[in-house]
């Protein structure tokens, strides 16, 4: 014991070199299990005494093929995200921004939403210590709107998932949305809907952290530190949207979805926003579900539209946000937001 | 005795950062009274933007993240 209190205790790690070595080891393992897996869930799917080609059967073979599959993409996703969001910080984001008044702020804004790592527990402190230190509330705004909408979980396993096409096109328009919306509401100059507390506070200058110096290895370590926290947490969400889309592969008739989700229902679209919601789930939860539903032959815009208001839109947020943020300010950001993702998907039904 | 401050809104990697602290101070042998913050506003005048964040002392020394163990130990030793 005395000797501990002079010398702080060796924290005990695994060397560099493990780190160098067991990185590259572990990625190339889970790559080559990742081509292994059609042969595992058919074999997995035949130990059920079911036909292969009944409902059952696709609803079965399905689930067991996503289940690996959109685990192994959510590790690989999470922990390179990780890695590079570690030279990212709210700090130097708001640095970044801060000043930044032109019009160009606003996909500055949403890139970096996408780039700074911060969890929605600490949306509050972030949002005030944005706008306290003069950061327009619309480039906020885009800010707050591109982090979930624009994640890389989704767009990874949209990619894996449903292909590249139309992960672009996900891509590219959740973009939009973010920086026009973002634009949009801050047109609207809407400072005086800010919770009272909010606007008369003078948040002090922002502690001066110094910069914290990582070693490529501790970057690695938030990579994995990451993986374990965020597969930790959204694996139930995985199995319970694999099960979804899994019972829609199986058993939903391509007839039924056409009359429900086809491009001939122009109601469809608001319906898709409506159900999206209040709908609480997470990227990894619901892409499954896109997936069984695209390939039903939903519509792309109904589908995107879907997709779009369960991940940016959801009402824990808006919950969280509310201790910032007036009612009336919640309901013209949510108005804002669905009328970007409903006219997103409008336009797809339209085109294709 | 070092007053320990831990910023954050009560999610699960402030309450590990609490015992972070609590544990290193044990360890080092060092008195610390560590108080939770968990007010947004509290949080926000302090400068604190990503959480759990900590201060030392009315010193702020982290913000977002658990605090890599070594470098509390510095922070409580200072």
């Amino acid at each position: 014991m005395t000797t501990e209190t002079h010398a702080p205790m060796p924290h005990r790690a695994a060397p560099d070199w493990l780190w160098y070595l067991g990185v590259p080891v572990a990625g190339v393992l889970l790559y080559l299990l990742y081509g292994q897996l059609i042969p595992i869930s058919e074999w997995l799917t035949g130990l059920f005494p079911v036909a292969r080609d009944s409902h059952t059967g696709e609803a079965i073979a399905f689930f067991t093929y996503d289940v690996p599959k959109v685990l192994l993409l959510l590790t690989g996703i999470v922990f390179v995200t990780g890695v590079l969001r570690s030279w990212f910080s709210p700090e130097k984001t708001r640095a970044l921004l801060a000043g930044k008044r032109q019009i160009w702020g606003y996909p500055l804004a949403a890139a970096l939403g996408v780039l700074t790592p911060f969890c929605s527990c600490s949306s509050v402190p972030l949002f005030i210590g944005f706008v306290s230190a003069g950061i327009p509330l619309g480039v906020t705004f885009s800010f707050l709107i591109a982090g979930p909408m624009v994640g890389p979980v989704g767009l990874g396993l949209l990619y894996g998932l449903v292909g590249w096409k139309i992960a672009t096109i996900y891509l590219v328009f959740g973009f939009t949305i973010a920086t026009v919306s973002g634009w949009v509401l801050g047109r609207f100059g809407l400072e005086k809907y800010l919770q009272d507390w909010v606007r008369e506070l003078n948040a002090g200058p922002v502690g001066d952290l110094p910069e914290e110096r990582l070693t490529l290895v501790d970057r690695l370590k938030i990579g994995l530190e990451q993986v374990r926290e965020i597969v930790g947490k959204v694996w139930i969400w995985v199995l319970v949207g694999i099960g979804i889309g899994a019972a829609i592969h199986g058993y939903v008739p391509e007839a039924v979805m056409l009359k429900i989700m086809g491009g001939e229902a122009w109601w469809s679209v608001p319906a898709a926003v409506v159900v999206g919601v209040p709908m609480y789930t997470n990227a990894a939860g619901v892409i499954p579900i896109v997936e069984a539903l695209l390939g039903k032959g939903a519509a792309l815009g109904t589908t995107l539209a879907f997709m779009m208001s369960v991940i940016a839109l959801s009402l824990p947020e808006m919950v969280i946000l509310k201790q910032v943020l007036t009612y009336r300010l919640i309901a013209i950001f949510i108005a804002v937001v669905a009328a970007g993702i409903l006219a997103t998907g409008f336009l797809f039904n339209f085109l294709l | 005795m070092k007053t320990v401050k831990v910023y954050g809104p009560g999610c699960k990697r402030c309450e590990a950062t609490e015992a972070m602290v609590k544990e290193a101070a044990a360890r080092l042998g060092i008195e610390v009274a560590v108080e939770k913050i968990t007010d947004a506003k509290s949080i926000a005048v302090a400068g604190v933007m990503s959480t759990p964040g900590l201060s030392v002392d009315g010193k702020l020394v982290h913000a977002g993240g658990l605090p890599d163990a070594a470098k509390l130990d510095g922070w409580l030793t200072a």
